[in-house]
């Protein structure tokens, strides 16, 4: 392979992550504050579905995104409502959600199936896209993938240094010491679930506006990418710069099965499809068997040194859950 | 008591009624006619005996992936790995067949192996999910979603790799075997009165199960509160792993059915979305075995009569799925809104 051809295929990876970007930052903004949106998988179709319809009907890809965040923020809305208003599990609701969504995207979107639209055109940065190597890498998108650049440091920096991402820290974490701080744990909860649903809701229309142009139904090869991005928020340990990592990572992991394609007639390309997916289980065991009783007894056994390496190494993969994650909050 | 009842039956009439006028407005967003629709999904899964025999083939393994999902939940477990379950339990009921066709042992013996070695199957990968979560510290819902993509590129790969039919391997699925291998069935139909007989008897078996042993009553108090359950001296990560098993191999089962009762070989989707619908019933009746061969039917009609809808209506078959969808998720909210009023009123409902 060339150099051209391989700087284009990575490029390819930083636009084919974006979607996956906004998913996976959407729902670690939701799951800090307490709230997991398993609807995800059904929010991704719908969104794309709406998106892609939106502009059809207007003529305008600003609209057909604008669509996408209220879609993604009123099905927010609804697992918010049902699991700290009405004090339901969230992973029932959730998950109920995502299947609702997922059918009623093929329901309705089937009068716009195989139809043509209009695709989000790249815009090379002034500039920077004349860089050698770097330009064609990173500045030859379009303005979402630029975006999806954006809000990873942008969410980062607002949870882990401002006043108010420490309050999303707390009522995530423990809500009764935020509330007792005078937060309103349930509103704020409410905020950025239905906020992190709208960041989550870009990620359908960058699909059927750009990554994948167009809405086909069931084949659009769309589902099941929610799921995905539930698993690498999990492995990003809900840290909006390592689950980026973990959305790049994965990104790249397809583009070279496709690439190894070829080389492998043995095996078919759906099977390389998904090889990041055994992969995507190794690093969650990893990642979480640190937090797990028995090996914290193993490690015990173990001469000092020695335990004092494999535990370095087990805390500096491991993440833990905000800890209030999934439970209601009540004041009284 | 009986006032208790009444409200409760009120708050899922008017869930009932909620989804019907939510699934009637969306029909009329899409520019559809409601009752057209209705009265198409109606007739397409009652209209005629043969149509209800297709529902029935469609209830079995609706039927047995419940009844598993049921002692998941019971031990507190979202085993959302079901699809996977299901997928392994075809996978190796399609190895069993394909390495005793060419034998001369009895039919029934080698089906019964078959469907054996589907248990199994499903049962290794649900004690997978249940290893990763018990040992590995894994949430089941994130282990088992990447089993069930693990599952479905086996598929793919046995399909167009080792099991490809001569010549060359397609998404149509592996050689059909023959009939003699097929589980009986009605002649002129495609229901098999085993797979029926089948599916009520393990509903049967896990509604005593969590009712009437004390198997049942440990692992429900594992899913009620497991770290009360473990100062009790029950051995949690046991029971844990049991449910995982016993639920996975029901799974299993019902991937059995799909090989040897439905499709008659090994396809890209054999698991046709059994297992989150199967989690979607268990959802709608509570968790109560006794309501979930009712519901099982219902849901089972609402997919075969939908079928007619893209032929009559040109509409799209996933209507039915945003009817069950819509239902469980008022049913979920109508309880929340209960249990919101109860709570206000001081427990005087």
């Amino acid at each position: 392979m060339n150099t051209d051809a391989l700087l284009l295929g990575l490029a390819g990876v930083l636009a084919t992550a974006a979607p996956l970007i906004f998913a996976v930052i959407g729902e670690t903004i939701s799951e800090r504050g307490g709230v997991i949106n398993l609807s995800m998988n059904g929010t991704v179709l719908l969104t794309a579905m709406g998106g892609f319809a939106v502009t059809v009907q207007t003529g305008s890809l600003a609209w057909g995104f604008l669509a996408g965040m209220a879609i993604g923020a009123i099905v927010a809305l609804i697992v918010a409502f049902g699991s700290i208003t009405l004090k339901q599990s969230q992973v029932a609701i959730g998950f109920v959600l995502a299947l609702v969504c997922r059918d009623l995207a093929y329901f309705i979107g089937n009068p716009y199936m195989g139809m043509a639209g209009t695709r989000l055109p790249a815009w090379v940065l002034p500039g920077l896209g004349d860089i050698p190597v770097i330009g064609v890498l990173f500045f030859h998108h379009d303005v979402m993938t630029y975006l999806s650049y954006l809000i990873i440091p942008l969410t980062w920096v607002w949870i882990f240094r401002t006043r108010p991402g420490l309050m999303l820290q707390g009522i995530g974490e423990k809500p009764a010491a935020a509330f007792v701080r005078g937060a309103n744990v349930n509103r704020l909860r409410y905020l950025y679930t239905v906020l992190g649903g709208a960041v989550m809701g870009l990620a359908g229309p960058i699909y059927s506006l750009s990554v994948k142009a167009g809405w086909k139904g069931t084949i659009s090869g769309l589902d099941g990418l929610g799921w995905i991005a539930l698993a690498i928020t999990i492995f990003g340990g809900w840290n909006p710069i390592r689950a980026a990592l973990g959305v790049y990572l994965f990104a790249f992991l397809q583009w070279l099965g496709l690439v190894l394609q070829p080389s492998l007639p043995g095996i078919p390309s759906q099977v390389l499809q998904v090889a990041p997916f055994p992969l995507m289980i190794m690093t969650l065991l990893l990642v979480n068997i640190g937090n797990t009783e028995w090996v914290t007894r193993s490690l015990a056994v173990l001469p000092a040194p020695l335990r004092r390496l494999f535990a370095r190494m087990l805390r500096a993969m491991r993440a833990s859950p905000p800890g209030a994650l999934g439970t209601p909050f009540d004041s009284e | 008591m009986k006032k208790r009842r009444w409200i409760d039956a009120l708050f899922q009439l008017s869930a009932l009624v909620l989804a019907l006028g939510c699934t009637t407005l969306i029909l009329l967003a899409a520019d559809a006619p409601p009752w057209q629709a209705y009265k198409n999904i109606f007739l397409g899964s009652v209209g005629s005996f043969k149509k209800f025999s297709d529902v029935l083939v469609s209830f079995v393994p609706l039927l047995l992936v419940t009844s598993g999902l049921l002692l998941t939940f019971s031990a507190g477990l979202w085993n959302i790995g079901v699809e996977g379950q299901i997928t392994l339990g075809a996978i190796a009921t399609t190895w069993m067949l394909r390495l005793l066709q060419d034998s001369n042992l009895a039919p029934g013996l080698i089906i019964t192996a078959a469907m054996l070695a589907g248990m199994l199957g499903g049962a290794i990968w649900a004690g997978l999910a249940g290893a990763l979560k018990t040992y590995g510290g894994v949430n089941e819902i994130f282990g088992g979603l990447g089993l069930n993509f693990v599952a479905t590129a086996l598929t793919l790969w046995l399909i167009f790799g080792p099991w490809k039919r001569p010549g060359i391997g397609s998404m149509s699925g592996t050689e059909p075997f023959p009939d003699s291998l097929w589980l009986p069935m009605l002649t002129g139909l495609r229901l098999s009165p085993w797979a029926v007989g089948l599916g009520v008897f393990f509903i049967i078996v896990v509604y005593f199960l969590l009712r009437g042993t004390y198997f049942g009553l440990r692992i429900k108090a594992v899913g009620k509160n497991i770290k009360a359950a473990y100062l009790l001296g029950i051995p949690t990560t046991r029971y844990l792993m049991l449910a995982f098993i016993l639920g996975g191999s029901l799974a299993g089962l019902t991937g059995a059915m799909q090989v040897t009762a439905v499709y008659h070989r090994l396809i890209p989707s054999i698991s046709s979305g059994y297992g989150f619908l199967g989690l979607l019933v268990a959802m709608l009746v509570n968790y109560q075995a006794i309501w979930v061969a009712p519901i099982a039917l219902f849901f089972a009609a609402l997919n075969i009569g939908s079928i007619q809808l893209p032929i009559i209506l040109k509409l799209d078959s996933t209507l039915s799925g945003v009817l069950q969808g819509v239902l469980v998720l008022f049913v979920l909210l109508a309880e929340g809104v209960r249990q919101q009023i109860t709570r206000r009123k001081g427990g005087t409902l």
